[in-house]
């Protein structure tokens, strides 16, 4: 039951990270590479606000934040043309020493502190603690998947679309593509960073190097969720996503309760099922070719 | 209306592949003109759709869309202004959105604020009625993503969403050439309907002699950067596919190259 709890919790809170790769990943069809800073961004606002009794504030400081980091990138992309995965690591990488500057060491505990799950623990007195913190991680998950899914029907979301689709037709429809896909960078980037912000205030602590493997775990949800709902409309993708990531946790979860592989194996792990499952319409490609030379008609 | 004066483009400066494509080009549309251009290939009629559109910047030359000079202007911003069909369907619309989704991107031109509705009630219904007016039963094919239309269709998309917001001036780049023949007359036929309706500027090139005379008012004909025929009027009307072949060689001065050019 902890088990289960508990994968819940995390899948919820890591589900915005997903949300936010399949907006990049799969809306703006780019390959965003910030998502490893920005995440340990969102840990280290939210944890240094929470030590000054601010988590709620924390929480929307990350999303700022993020916000920012991936508006750096996506200025790296448009109006300076470098290649869309070297802006994401340079990016990611000055991340880094921002994100030690704002911590101020390279882990921070924020135990006994007023965190946003304290805060709810608190109101709602009767109710035990996990349950709380299900609600806590249910809600936030919920807003946020909800005010994405209307966001994109609005006419903004309909263009972000149209240049993952085919940007030259944006351009002839005199849309500013660079407008659109630093917006979009940094909207996802924000939602990374919040997940990152809520991170923290669960688990009382940040650590610089949370941010390790976070695009492949990203990337983990959003290919689950399409295995299950497949690929059609973004809001059935950020929907897959958050059920995705909670899938990804469960599994793992469970791999490492039964002992399957030992923990420090587990990026690799998820590593190999990303790089597998992208790889399937390749190889369902290939073997559809030898068949045609083989057999002809 | 539209204004290009003196326009000269070379490719590749200063490198051995230079290419000196337009040599000068002097060119006035009257507003409500339906102009087509031909002339060989590489004679540089995309590049002046290009310097047009925006897509590439002249090395000389002015070019003024209602006395408003654009030369210099960015690409989205005089796209405003001025709708473009290529030859490839594809480009013109977004395959993994409806039909609905890609119309109500272009028709977001005409519309204030980002956040509103992106495809309200009365957008479907007016989308519907455009389509309607195509006969090519696109009316009911509104949630259908358009990467599964045929390239006709595709290519009609495309030519009602550059022209939701009637533009300044319609630029076709052989927007027919990659279509079958059934197709073609019928993208041809919705583009005079269009033209004609919304009197808009059109400048239109194709490698069809025969269409280019019986399309539109005017016709020019380009060859190696200049302009070298220019016409309009009577003495078009009057003229015939071999006509214009002969005028040609004397103009040109070179031995005709029919690769390209379908004498039909
Ligand atoms: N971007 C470019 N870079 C270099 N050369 C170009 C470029 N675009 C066109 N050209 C050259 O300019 C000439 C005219 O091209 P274009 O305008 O496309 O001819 P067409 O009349 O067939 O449309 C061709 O020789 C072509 O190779
Ligand atoms: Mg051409």
């Amino acid at each position: 039951m902890t088990l289960i709890l508990g994968s819940l919790h995390i899948g919820l809170i890591y589900a915005l990270l997903g949300i936010g790769v399949y907006i990049t990943f799969r809306v703006l069809d780019i390959p965003d590479l910030t998502a490893d800073g920005s995440l340990t961004l969102g840990l280290a606002v939210s944890g240094i606000m929470t030590i000054n009794n601010q988590s709620i504030l924390g929480l929307v400081l990350a999303f700022i934040a993020g916000c920012i980091a991936g508006s750096v990138t996506g200025l790296l992309q448009t109006k300076f043309g470098i290649h869309p995965i070297l802006s994401g690591i340079l990016t990611m990488s000055g991340l880094y020493s921002i994100n030690l500057l704002i911590m101020g060491a390279s882990n921070i505990s924020l135990i006994g502190k007023e965190s946003v799950f304290k805060i709810f623990e608190d109101m709602l007195g009767g109710l035990d603690k996990d349950i709380v913190r299900l609600i806590v991680c249910f809600v936030v998950c919920f807003v946020v998947s909800a005010l994405f899914i209307l966001f994109f029907k609005t006419r903004l979301g309909l263009m972000i679309r149209a240049t993952g689709n085919n940007e030259h037709m944006v351009k002839a429809s005199s849309i500013n593509v660079d407008f659109i896909k630093i917006f979009t960078l940094a909207i996802a980037n924000g939602c990374v960073s919040l997940s990152g912000g809520l991170l923290a205030q669960y688990q009382s602590f940040s650590d610089i190097s949370s941010g390790v493997g976070t695009v492949v775990i990203g990337l983990a949800s959003v290919i689950i969720g399409e295995v299950l709902f497949g690929r059609r409309t973004v809001t059935i993708g950020i929907i897959s996503a958050v059920v995705g990531s909670i899938i990804y946790r469960l599994i793992i979860a469970l791999a490492l309760q039964s002992s399957i592989f030992p923990s420090y194996m587990l990026k690799l792990v998820s590593a190999v099922i990303v790089g597998v499952a992208l790889s399937i319409p390749t190889i369902k490609k290939s073997i559809e070719n030898r068949k045609l030379r083989k057999g002809g008609i | 209306m539209l204004k290009i004066q003196n326009v000269h483009k070379v490719f590749s400066k200063g490198t051995v592949n230079e290419h000196y494509a337009l040599q000068g080009i002097d060119l006035e549309l009257k507003t409500g003109e339906f102009v087509t251009l031909i002339g060989t290939n590489g004679a540089g009629k995309s590049t002046i759709m290009n310097l047009i559109g925006g897509d590439i910047l002249p090395d000389k030359g002015r070019i003024y869309l209602d006395n408003e000079d654009i030369t210099y202007e960015k690409e989205h911003k005089r796209a405003r202004k001025i709708g473009r069909i290529f030859q490839n369907p594809m480009l013109g619309t977004a395959p993994d959105m409806t039909v609905e989704e890609n119309l109500a991107v272009a028709y977001s031109q005409s519309k204030k604020g980002l956040f509103g509705i992106g495809i309200k009630k009365e957008d479907s219904e007016f989308f519907k009625k455009c389509l309607e007016d195509f006969d090519l039963g696109l009316e009911d094919k509104l949630k259908t993503k358009v990467g599964l239309l045929s390239g006709g269709q595709r290519q009609a998309i495309a030519l009602l969403m550059s022209t939701i917001s009637t533009p300044k001036l319609l630029l076709l780049d052989e927007h027919t050439a990659a279509l079958d023949p059934s197709a073609a007359e019928k993208v041809m036929n919705i583009t005079n309907k269009i033209v004609r309706e919304k009197n808009i500027t059109t400048l239109m090139i194709t490698h069809n002699i025969n269409q280019a005379l019986k399309t539109g008012d005017r016709t020019i004909m380009l060859h190696k950067g200049k302009i070298i025929l220019d016409l309009s009027g009577k003495e078009r009307e009057n003229m015939t596919v071999s006509d214009l072949l002969k005028l040609y060689e004397n103009n040109s001065n070179d031995i005709f190259d029919n690769d390209r050019m379908i004498l039909s």
